[in-house]
């Protein structure tokens, strides 16, 4: 009897806790946790949060946005489907992008952190502001297949976004522009910048031999295009990969209609990398080592690449060894693992 | 004293609000009406078939473009801003009835708008109203805006269906469509005080098919910016004239 009743209140116990839990989905977010707070060395972001003021409820209905599949034409799939956390939003060992029906897409899914800092988005560049930067996987027959009248149309039925929304702006005005702006507040302080490298660089750590001398080898040889901090220089370069003919992807010629620009891809940053593979804008190379080696390569067997690329030229093995034990300290597990870009569906 | 002193202030505040309502009352209306045409016809979507210079039949399916940076020139050259930016679009009868409720007052002789949205609009990310991105004039995968889209069917198309679509936009060189029209009025436009003057502007569609470049749908049904959509915004810079009087 006693037994009996003890798993009674349990029971009871945990379904009071579990309604409390889904009624305050995941972390709440105070208003220290959208502070945007520029790291050390870094840059003026080119994003201006001036007219897209970060609240917590922002960030909020931003997050849940990201993490709901009602922005997929079957709701099948969410932003998370392809930008895992832990892969600092990349797509963990996918080489090309995932849609609804089990569609693939043509490039590899880029991570997303320090996007404030970007002057267009998109392998191609062909996206100029980080707000409009979603209706492309939203939209995309290979991705979400979604328009954005119906996107809208589905929220305002929905009684909890409703709320959200009159959260954020105080009125029951749903429209895309708040969809897209809540999505960049939640996005936009996706802020990396407290690896072992941000905290060597800011006399906090130390780096082996090998990682110290992966880091001068990097500045020497690969720093020009992936320029610190941000290990990108915002540029667009043929990297000489040859291209793939099932994709025939062009790349930023498709943007700029520029015969100049064909092959060339964004120049990403390369925080996390550790995390992100596979690389390149197709996913083609699964581990660092088999980058280094192309680029070790790129000189020999390809005209296309870009002059500074050509200008690596062979790097020894113990030169490549040190380069990607250097790369792998710019892993920040601080982001890897900060609640407040967490599933608010996960407790 | 005191007394004297809060006469003054009272006087003062009378004239002040006197001359701030004369202010808001030198303010007429402006009414302006876009009527779409086909030459000398109506336009009329999908039932009525046209003909191109080459003598090549289509229909009409689709038919709209943005208008904005609208300025009213007074007959001393000074410019009056009107914003916002419209969407007109053929098959919305509301979108081609433009109404301006705070027109100051005065003999105007032209007007000056830009086809399109100027250059900080297409980069200033989410927007909403007439430049909000679901309502189909905006490009995903290479920002900005649509700036004009005419689309229908033609026997002599070679695409699917037989259809041919103009989407034109770009806001960089070296494909920049953003054209600028200017308007002249035959007889000056007065803007009176509580009034609404009408205006309408005549929109050739044909124009966009035509001059300087001739477009033949057997070799061109398709164009989505670039160079094709610079050449067709040269051939529609000129579709919009000022209705005579009697012409409304």
């Amino acid at each position: 009897m006693k037994n009996k009743l003890l798993i009674f209140f349990s029971i009871t116990a945990c379904i009071l806790l579990f309604g409390f839990a889904a009624r305050f989905p995941g972390n709440s977010i105070s208003k220290k946790d959208v502070e945007l707070k520029i790291p050390a060395g870094f840059p003026k972001p080119l994003y201006d949060f001036k007219n897209n003021k970060i609240s917590p409820a922002g960030f909020t209905l931003g997050r849940k946005l990201f993490y709901d599949p009602i922005l997929s034409k079957d709701s099948s799939i969410s932003c998370q489907t392809c930008h895992q956390r832990v892969a600092a939003f990349a797509h963990i060992d996918h080489s090309l992008s995932h849609g609804i029906d089990g569609r693939i897409g043509t490039r590899n899914v880029p991570a997303l952190q320090n996007l404030i800092w970007q002057t267009t988005y998109m392998w191609d560049g062909g996206v100029n502001n980080l707000e409009v930067q979603p209706i492309n996987p939203i939209t995309n027959p290979d991705e979400m297949n979604e328009s954005l009248a119906h996107v809208i149309a589905k929220l305002k039925q929905n009684t909890e976004y409703v709320q959200l929304f009159r959260k954020v702006y105080r009125d029951t005005i749903i429209n895309s522009e708040r969809l897209l702006k809540t999505l960049a507040q939640f996005t936009g302080l996706m802020i990396s910048a407290n690896s072992r490298y941000d905290r060597y660089i800011a006399g906090r750590d130390t780096f082996s031999m090998q990682e110290k001398s992966g880091l001068q080898l990097f500045r020497a040889k690969c720093a020009s295009c992936h320029k610190e901090p941000l290990f990108s220089d915002n540029s667009y370069r043929s990297n000489g990969l040859k291209p793939d003919t099932s994709l025939n992807d062009t790349g930023r010629g498709k943007v700029s209609g520029l015969q100049s620009d064909n092959y060339k891809f964004r120049v990403p940053g390369l925080r996390n990398i550790e995390m992100t593979f596979p690389y390149m804008h197709d996913g083609r190379f699964r581990k660092l080592k088999d980058v280094l080696n192309h680029y070790s390569n790129a000189a020999s067997h390809t005209t296309t690449a870009d002059a500074d690329i050509t200008r690596i030229g062979r790097l020894s093995d113990k030169e490549r060894t040190d380069i990607i034990a250097f790369l792998l300290t710019l892993t920040d597990k601080e982001f890897l693992y900060d609640a407040r870009f967490a599933d608010p569906g996960l407790k | 004293m005191r007394k004297t002193f809060r006469l003054i202030i009272g006087l003062i505040i009378l004239l002040i609000s006197q001359l701030h309502s004369s202010a808001q009352h030198s303010t007429g209306m402006l009414s302006i009406a876009f009527k779409h045409l086909m030459d000398g016809q109506v336009l009329q979507l999908d039932s009525a078939v046209y003909k191109n210079a080459m003598g090549q039949p289509f229909t009409v399916s689709n038919f709209k473009y943005y208008i904005s940076n609208i300025q009213l020139v007074k007959a001393d050259g000074k410019e009056i801003a009107v914003p916002g930016y419209f969407l007109i679009n053929e098959d919305e009868e509301a979108s081609k009835q433009l109404m301006f409720n705070s027109i100051p007052a005065g003999e105007y002789v032209s007007l000056h708008f830009i086809i399109g949205v100027d250059s900080l609009h297409n980069c200033s990310g989410a927007q909403s109203g007439a430049l909000d991105p679901a309502k189909g004039m905006f490009w995903a995968w290479n920002s900005g805006y649509i700036f004009l889209k005419l689309e229908g069917k033609a026997a002599a198309s070679a695409s699917p269906g037989k259809i041919f679509e103009y989407h034109i936009g770009g806001y960089k060189a070296p494909a920049n469509c953003i054209r600028k029209v200017n308007l002249r009025f035959e007889k000056n436009l007065h803007i009176e005080q509580k009034n609404t003057a009408y205006l309408t502007i005549k929109v050739n569609a044909a124009e966009v098919l035509r001059s300087p470049a001739s477009i033949d749908f057997s070799t061109l049904s398709s164009v989505t910016g670039f160079h094709n959509a610079s050449m067709i915004a040269d051939n529609y810079t000129d579709m919009f004239s000022i209705a005579k009087p009697d012409e409304k």
